[in-house]
């Protein structure tokens, strides 16, 4: 299935990462995804018959979004068992009929997959024509302060460097990612919180009760020691410290649209049908190019 | 069985390998692909559809 595609994540890592959290999650992270959902489906003034929520905490968010009936029956899914989810799947091998889905809401997990493209192809499919996919996914500068800790701190530690932060999406990527995918009328928007923590060490120990640590196939496999967590942690405290004393870190989600291609969306003209002239248009003369 | 699958869900699902029908077997608590010879089981209600969590067809299945 992905042969030839570079495998920059281990999935049963990241599997199992999840599996860890899924009855133990804080709820303010089901809270915040739901209330950034219901903000952007409020500009979307369709009824859908079958929406699909996938990603953690799908469950949780299902419960905060009952209230929009126009989402119709809500299936929900994850890439692990989890409170409240009608089924267990994954991105790259997407088990839901052509044509099957009216709405498709994907959560997080196109952050840490290794085939985004053919991920996105099959959303795609398993959607009827005019239907809605929208998804998010952490873009660039998510959590830079803690990989610029990180850098810092094993280069003076052991005089290496090595991932420990996975990489995220770039904006420009992802707007011709969902284009190749086949998606109508595809939109990209950004949004970027600032989260406090008491100290790096509390950032890190919620990452992992998210269960969002980093899988990395390509992770170094020596184990952390004391002195290099305590490095990171204390570099990190010294250069994101606010007045007050808590610690700055920085998570960019990318928020993804797009459309099952119809014929009721815009279409671009076909070549040859203009029924005014660019030159006319521009005010200028009209200079016909030489062919070979 | 502390839950039931949603007849409607059934509907809805393929073989996540071949994008083909799947059969629901009830005593067995699975989803049969003929296409990819693997059965996906169903665990409380709640259908796991990944090819590593999947048994394979015996020959007389």
């Amino acid at each position: 299935m992905t042969t030839g595609i570079p495998q920059l994540f281990d999935k049963v890592l990241r599997r199992r990462y999840l599996a860890r959290v899924a009855a133990t999650r804080p709820p303010f992270f089901a809270q915040a995804l739901a209330a950034e959902i219901e903000s952007r489906l409020g500009l979307i003034l369709r009824d859908f018959r079958t929406t699909l929520i996938y990603g953690p905490a799908a469950g949780a968010i299902r419960e905060h979004l009952s209230g929009l009936t126009r989402l119709g029956t809500i299936v929900t899914a994850a890439p692990v068992k989890e409170p409240g989810i009608d089924l267990v799947c994954e991105d790259e091998a997407w088990p839901f009929a052509a044509e099957s889905l009216d709405c498709t809401i994907s959560l997080l997990t196109l952050s840490s997959i290794n085939d985004v493209p053919g991920s996105l192809a099959q959303f795609r499919s398993a959607l009827r024509p005019d239907g809605l996919f929208l998804g998010t996914v952490f873009a660039g500068r998510t959590l830079s302060e803690l990989r610029e800790a990180w850098l810092a701190a094993e280069a003076e530690v052991t005089g290496g460097a090595s991932l420990r932060v996975a990489p995220f999406a770039d904006l420009r990527d992802l707007g011709s990612l969902m284009q190749r995918a086949g998606f109508a009328l595809p939109a990209v928007d950004i949004d970027m919180t600032t989260v406090r923590y008491k100290d790096a060490l509390s950032l890190m120990r919620e990452i992992k009760a998210l269960g969002l640590q980093h899988a990395l196939a390509a992770r170094a496999r020596k184990p952390v020691t004391a002195s290099l967590l305590a490095r990171a942690a204390a570099l990190y405290d010294e250069r994101f410290k606010d007045k007050d004393g808590r610690v700055r870190a920085t998570v960019e989600t990318a928020w993804l649209i797009g459309w099952a291609p119809h014929a009721s969306q815009q279409q671009p003209l076909r070549p040859g049908s203009a029924k005014a002239r660019l030159a006319d248009a521009l005010k200028t003369a009209e200079v016909k190019l030489k062919r070979d | 069985m502390s839950r039931q699958t949603d007849p409607k869900l059934l509907e809805i699902l393929v073989c996540p390998l071949t994008k083909t029908r799947l059969e629901y077997d009830s005593e067995k608590q699975e989803l049969i692909s003929r296409a990819a010879r693997v059965a996906y089981p169903i665990r409380d209600g709640i259908p796991i559809m990944l090819a590593d969590e999947a048994r394979e067809l015996g020959e007389n299945e």
